[in-house]
């Protein structure tokens, strides 16, 4: 069985055959790991032990023949971000480097209790803090493409496992782009659901207004199906929308002629790479090819989009973050001579660069005499930036955009400059300033055989209609 | 430049961060890097505009409600059908740096 191609429902057809089984299945990806994580370093810990106890679960129910539930034995990942009852949990970060979770996070149990099995925690930046994993206080991950590149960032380990084959899915957080970004940068498909469509019940919190849970997977029928799985409302996240979720694999199926995609001039600007421009100029023929109409649209506050995000976002980490003083759990200074001696240098000790340089900005953005010239206005622009989407999807269904405006970078390449790597994300933060779903999809290759991504964002709760145009490209992109 | 050093050092203290004298300098210039790239918001007149602090604000699921009884965040359910059982208290103080076993630990907090 070639792990590097298996999905959801191969891996469940082969369990419900014979074939293998869900504990055979486990120990081979552990063998892989073990073998191949070394180069790459998307794995920060292994939980064997959850592992082979759900596996032995699931074997046991296919002997009794009892019907394999919708991820009955599928190995995944999850972003070392979400709680794990009983398994360290880092965040990527020093200050949490022993902590282990006392509970579980909703979207990981809700996984474990459709039959998946937990392989282990991925590697990710400091806190989510991140466009290339170089954050990370363990270990870089290196792109599995080209390992002399970064993955991208935040969830770089969980597209660098998924791409090499090292899980089937793996569950990421996007608050700038850190599912779409690294989706596009390993050539994996990543998906940030519509905010409060996934309980955040168990994620560490970055920015509260931002944070969303999301799959990566290898096709966009994988992405559904974890989709349908962690969504929905949660008594435990008050922010959790109670909304109905779609039977989302059934609405990959509808068609999606005389659909209509939006194309933003504002999205293919300077700074835009000519062959990822190139590619989705193609993809976005294709997709026209199949029926849909293709409008032009404009979302004239785009460029305002960054400065806002790392107001908002600074701004709610520098408050999330104050939680970390060495009182409850993490990272306590040594021979400290006072209580508040022990909060700075527990904090000193605990935290990355990145992460210090946005407590530092979110604090300066928040305090007297500053606050209505950065946060405040940070916060009216975010309005701005949302009445851009509301108008543009009374003319359209979906907007069709780059997911990066280059290929993955190469490691150490913008690791001095830290405006240089907040750019990578020019074109994923503003959905998740607006909150509305978007979802990355492989589009094709540059000369240097790196993958590009194509990103498609639709309405607030409208993931089916993104994931059947990403289903029905994908599909045509393979024949 | 908008922030100097003793700027930094004011942040840092309302932030309880400890800045080593190395991590000084950096920071004083990543800021004013970010702060000037920032700076292209004041293009934008806002004095109409609402501030919006969650996306949530206006996409509530009940458009004929008010305020925040359109969110579901108006109800806590876990309050509503009596309060959740909270940890125990050996798993609360399992990962405490210091305990003793009853309460978390930590330096004195007022100095005679």
């Amino acid at each position: 069985m070639d792990l590097n191609t298996l999905t959801i429902d191969a891996v469940r057809c082969a369990i419900a055959e014979g074939k293998t089984t869900a504990t055979r299945l486990a120990e081979s990806f552990y063998a892989k790991i073990e073998k191949e994580d070394q180069a790459i370093g998307a794995y920060l810990t292994i939980s064997k032990d959850r592992a082979m106890a759900k596996a032995a679960q699931i074997d046991a129910m296919a002997a009794k023949g009892e019907k394999l539930q919708p991820l009955g034995g599928v190995p995944v990942g999850i972003k070392d971000v979400m709680v794990t009852r009983g398994v360290r949990t880092t965040a990527g970060s020093k200050v949490l480097k022993n902590f282990v979770p006392p509970y579980d996070c909703t979207a990981v149990a809700r996984m474990e209790a459709a039959g998946a099995v937990v392989l282990g925690k991925m590697n990710c930046d400091e806190f989510a803090m991140g466009s290339s994993n170089e954050n990370s206080a363990y270990k870089p991950v290196h792109n599995p493409r080209d390992l002399t590149r970064v993955p991208g960032g935040s969830s770089g380990g969980s597209a660098a496992a998924v791409a090499s084959g090292m899980a089937v899915v793996t569950l990421g957080s996007d608050t700038g782009g850190s599912i779409r970004q690294p989706a596009s940068f390993c050539g994996v498909v990543g998906l940030m659901p519509t905010y409060g469509r996934v309980s955040r019940y168990g994620l560490i919190a970055f920015a509260s207004s931002l944070d969303h849970i999301g799959p990566l997977a290898k096709t966009v029928k994988d992405a559904a199906i974890v989709l349908g799985t962690i969504a929905g409302r949660d008594p435990m996240d008050s922010t959790s929308a109670d909304l109905p979720v779609p039977d989302y694999v059934a609405e990959l199926e509808k068609p999606v002629r005389s659909l209509k995609l939006g194309v933003a001039k504002e999205y293919f600007g300077e700074g835009l790479d000519r062959e990822v421009r190139a590619a989705i100029e193609f993809a976005i023929q294709k997709l026209a090819t199949l029926g849909c109409e293709i409008v032009p649209v404009s979302l004239p506050h785009t460029e305002y989009a960054i400065p806002t995000y790392y107001l908002v976002a600074t701004a709610e980490a520098s408050s999330n973050l104050a939680r970390y003083d060495g009182v409850r759990y993490g990272h306590r200074a040594q021979s400290v001579r006072s209580l508040s001696d022990m909060y700075e240098r527990t904090r000193d000790q605990g935290f990355g660069a990145e992460v210090k340089r946005r407590i530092m900005l979110g604090t300066y953005a928040l305090s007297a005499g500053y606050y209505d010239a950065y946060y405040l206005k940070a916060q009216r622009v975010r309005t701005l930036l949302t009445r851009d989407f509301e108008e543009a999807f009374k003319m359209v269904d979906a907007i069709v955009t780059p997911t990066s405006p280059t290929a993955a970078f190469k490691l150490g390449e913008k690791t001095g400059n830290p405006l240089a790597m907040y750019l990578a994300d020019i074109y994923t933060v503003t959905a998740d300033l607006v909150g509305v779903p978007g979802i990355s999809i492989p589009c094709g290759e540059t000369r240097e055989k790196l993958p590009i991504g194509l990103q498609i964002l639709g309405r607030h709760f409208d993931e089916a209609t993104i994931l059947r145009l990403a289903h029905a490209y994908e599909q045509a992109r393979k024949n | 430049m908008k922030v100097a050093e003793k700027d930094v050092l004011y942040v840092a203290d309302l932030a309880n961060l400890e800045l080593s004298p190395d991590e000084r300098p950096r920071m004083v210039r990543d800021l004013n890097s970010i702060l000037d790239y920032i700076d292209r918001l004041n293009q934008l007149d806002t004095s109409d505009v609402a501030a919006m602090a969650q996306t949530s604000d206006r996409f509530g699921v009940d458009q004929s409600k008010r305020g925040s009884e359109r969110f579901a965040y108006a109800s806590r359910d876990d309050i509503h059908n009596g309060l959740r059982e909270s940890l125990p208290r050996d798993e609360a103080l399992a990962n405490a740096p210091e305990s003793d076993g009853n309460f978390f630990q930590v330096p004195k907090v007022i100095e005679r």
